[in-house]
């Protein structure tokens, strides 16, 4: 895979500057960059799995579908960022919503293995026709919007690009949007209801369908926020879901059902990446967040702030 | 052979050699040996295409058989398959390019890969269960990827390691026929393997703490050992698989072993149908197979050449949709389909009709 999420500027920054301070800044710049994608990532597979225990191993290609989607929309209302931008977010809602109605509403009850397979069969799905219709080369779709990337400096000499920057202050706006809804918001409290005890849910009124469906959407959405934000940063191709894979070490790591843990999670994996790749082997990439996962599983399986009878329910 | 099969009359034994025979009726040992007889002839009729297809076939079975000794009856979930055939394939690879080992030390070196690594990927299983078990697996699979990926770079085999056919007895062993039946052979020896294994102790102690693992434990079985033992045998197989992998294709590079590849061999168990020897085989024939039937079916439509440098999407797509219909439509799998013709063609022409909200 190439660097697609987040290149090093760190490298070519701390030779030109040789400064040690700065060195530290960019890294800890990056860090958060890295840790907003995964932690925008992350927060979609725990509500799936908060409220119907479903682990969404086709995350990573829904986020795809998202950034492709744009492509898709660019070209439609040419000239229009905004409407564009707009058309792919709400495109990517109603893919998830139909995920749901089509496909994992027939694997309610079934065997968890049995609903994990169908999200991977999904995701390969979804990967084969991005590949059809889109082809397997790298997109701009900064370009086809006609929207520029700048890169700012920030204090102390660390940089970050437009568009990242961005991406962090979306991913601050869901979490907050998101720890909203699911305490204060009526349909939030319905999510975290069926998440605790399905059949005392539906007992109470609760339609199970609509709340399982609606953590598809939102779940969907917000992987499509980050395709899409990244996209825009640095192209597009399609081993984009990788990333979406490297992220779910985030969501266990915090624990499965937890959208704090999530955030802690992320920048824990994140901080891990970073800083192994800048003083270890840049070829660890691919593998730390699974190396941090392995640790977490073997010390606290249920993450720093899961519940730990969710073991047992599995 | 495999499961109890539906049959037309009772069978009464009268010796226990009887008894634990493999093989009870005069029908079972005759369409044996009408199969063994085709499964001789083939590779002479065979086209060159047709034989490799068969000898990725015989592969891909003993990889489908151990992943259904660990999934489909001792209940332990594994997403990292691939990665244990890496292992065999890479064992063989770095003892065949760095001492250059010949094929009787390289195979139980392999077997001993798979022994270690087994035993790794076993140890969470005593206290994961179910979905987190499966995503330790996956992590497995991409740390030994990391591991093989390493090797590659830092000895300057960027491109893959090239592994030299081996030899028997001072032959070169590069024939198609020839590699038909040594993978062939391959086969059936782990296939017998998972048939006496599952009929012993151990076999009905994976079965027993699949079901549920308290009762099994309180029936005297060890889950810990028990457990560790279905991964350790499972991944030896793999990694023998792995091995015979590299010297087949002659060639082990780190791309050929991606997350795919792990989902592939966990759709044939799926496809071929859960917790059935004969559903690995089938499952496996029909995943290997299946490339080949959309690349042929396409060819039948008019415009060819658009579609040209799109089958692989084609093929990515058609498995995805495939893997979901079985999951959807058929959950028993390929297996599944083959019983209920038995059974309509021994019961015709009565039918009978299973009660509603009946599994099988």
């Amino acid at each position: 895979m190439t660097r697609l999420h987040h290149p090093l500027p760190a490298e070519e920054e701390g030779d030109r500057s040789c400064s040690t301070s700065g060195i530290a800044l960019q890294l800890v710049v990056n860090i958060i960059v890295l840790g907003s994608i995964y932690a925008l990532i992350a927060c979609g597979y725990v509500l799936i799995y908060r409220v119907s225990r479903v682990l969404n191993l086709a995350h990573g290609e829904l986020m795809m579908l998202g950034a492709y989607l744009l492509l898709a929309t660019a070209s439609l209302f040419n000239g229009h960022p905004a409407i564009a931008l707009a058309a792919a977010v709400l495109l990517s809602l109603l893919a998830g919503a139909l995920v749901y109605v089509f496909l994992m509403r027939k694997m309610t009850g079934e065997m968890v293995l049995a609903a994990i397979l169908t999200t991977v069969a999904l995701g390969i799905l979804i990967r084969g026709a991005v590949l059809l219709i889109w082809s397997a080369q790298q997109q701009y779709p900064a370009q086809a919007l006609g929207v520029a990337n700048p890169s700012f400096s920030l204090f102390g000499g660390a940089r970050i690009s437009f568009w990242s920057a961005v991406l962090v202050a979306i991913t601050i706006a869901v979490y907050g949007a998101l720890f909203g809804f699911l305490r204060f918001g009526r349909w939030g409290m319905r999510m975290r209801a069926a998440g605790q005890n399905p059949l005392l849910a539906a007992q109470r009124g609760i339609n199970l369908h609509g709340v399982y469906a609606l953590a598809w959407c939102l779940s969907t959405l917000t992987g499509a926020f980050a395709g899409i934000l990244m996209a825009l940063d640095s192209g597009l191709t399609s081993s984009m879901p990788i990333i979406g894979l490297k992220a779910f070490p985030a969501a266990l790591v915090g624990g499965l059902d937890s959208l704090a843990g999530a955030l802690a999670g992320a920048l824990i994996v994140a901080g891990a990446e970073v800083l192994l790749i800048y003083y270890v082997d840049p070829l660890l990439s691919d593998v730390v967040p699974f190396l941090v996962l392995i640790a977490m599983l073997v010390v606290r399986p249920w993450g720093l702030f899961g519940t730990r009878e969710e073991l047992d329910r599995v | 052979m495999f499961r109890p099969a539906p049959r037309a009359s009772g069978y009464l034994h009268t010796g226990y050699g009887e008894d634990i025979a493999l093989l009870q009726t005069r029908t079972e040992r005759a369409s044996l040996a009408v199969f063994a007889i085709l499964l001789a002839v083939f590779p002479f009729l065979a086209s060159p295409f047709a034989l490799d297809l068969a000898c990725q076939v015989f592969l891909a079975s003993v990889g489908a058989l151990s992943l259904m000794l660990l999934t489909g009856y001792a209940g332990q979930i594994s997403l990292g398959h691939a990665g244990l055939i890496a292992a065999g394939a890479f064992t063989t690879g770095i003892l065949a390019r760095e001492i250059s080992a010949p094929f009787w030390i390289t195979l139980p070196a392999s077997a001993l890969t798979g022994i270690v690594l087994g035993f790794i990927f076993g140890l969470p299983s005593l206290r994961l269960r179910g979905l987190y078990l499966a995503v330790s697996t996956l992590a497995l699979h991409f740390v030994v990827i990391y591991l093989g990926g390493e090797y590659e770079t830092k000895r300057g085999f960027s491109t893959g390691i090239v592994v030299d056919p081996p030899r028997f007895a001072g032959m070169k062993l590069t024939d198609g026929r020839a590699w038909y039946f040594v993978l062939l052979a391959a086969a059936v020896v782990s296939l017998l393997i998972c048939v006496n294994l599952l009929r012993s102790r151990s076999g009905r102690a994976w079965q027993a703490l699949h079901v549920r693992e308290t009762v099994a434990e309180a029936l005297g079985i060890s889950v810990a050992r028990y457990k560790l033992l279905a991964f350790v045998i499972s991944s030896s197989m793999t990694s023998v698989a792995g091995c015979l992998f590299a010297y087949y294709r002659g060639f082990v590079s780190i791309e050929a072993f991606d997350l795919f590849l792990s989902i592939q061999y966990v759709a044939m168990i799926i496809v071929g149908g859960m917790g059935s020897l004969l559903g690995a085989l089938l499952g496996a024939a029909f995943i290997t197979v299946f490339p080949y039937l959309i690349e042929a079916l396409l060819r039948l439509l008019p415009n060819v050449q658009k579609l040209a440098g799109e089958i692989f999407a084609v093929n990515y797509a058609a498995f995805g949709l495939v893997m979901i219909l079985f999951l959807i439509f058929e959950p028993l799998g390929l297996v599944g389909i083959w019983h209920r013709l038995q059974n309509y063609f021994l019961l015709w022409p009565f039918r009978y009709k299973p009660l509603a909200g009946a599994r099988k």
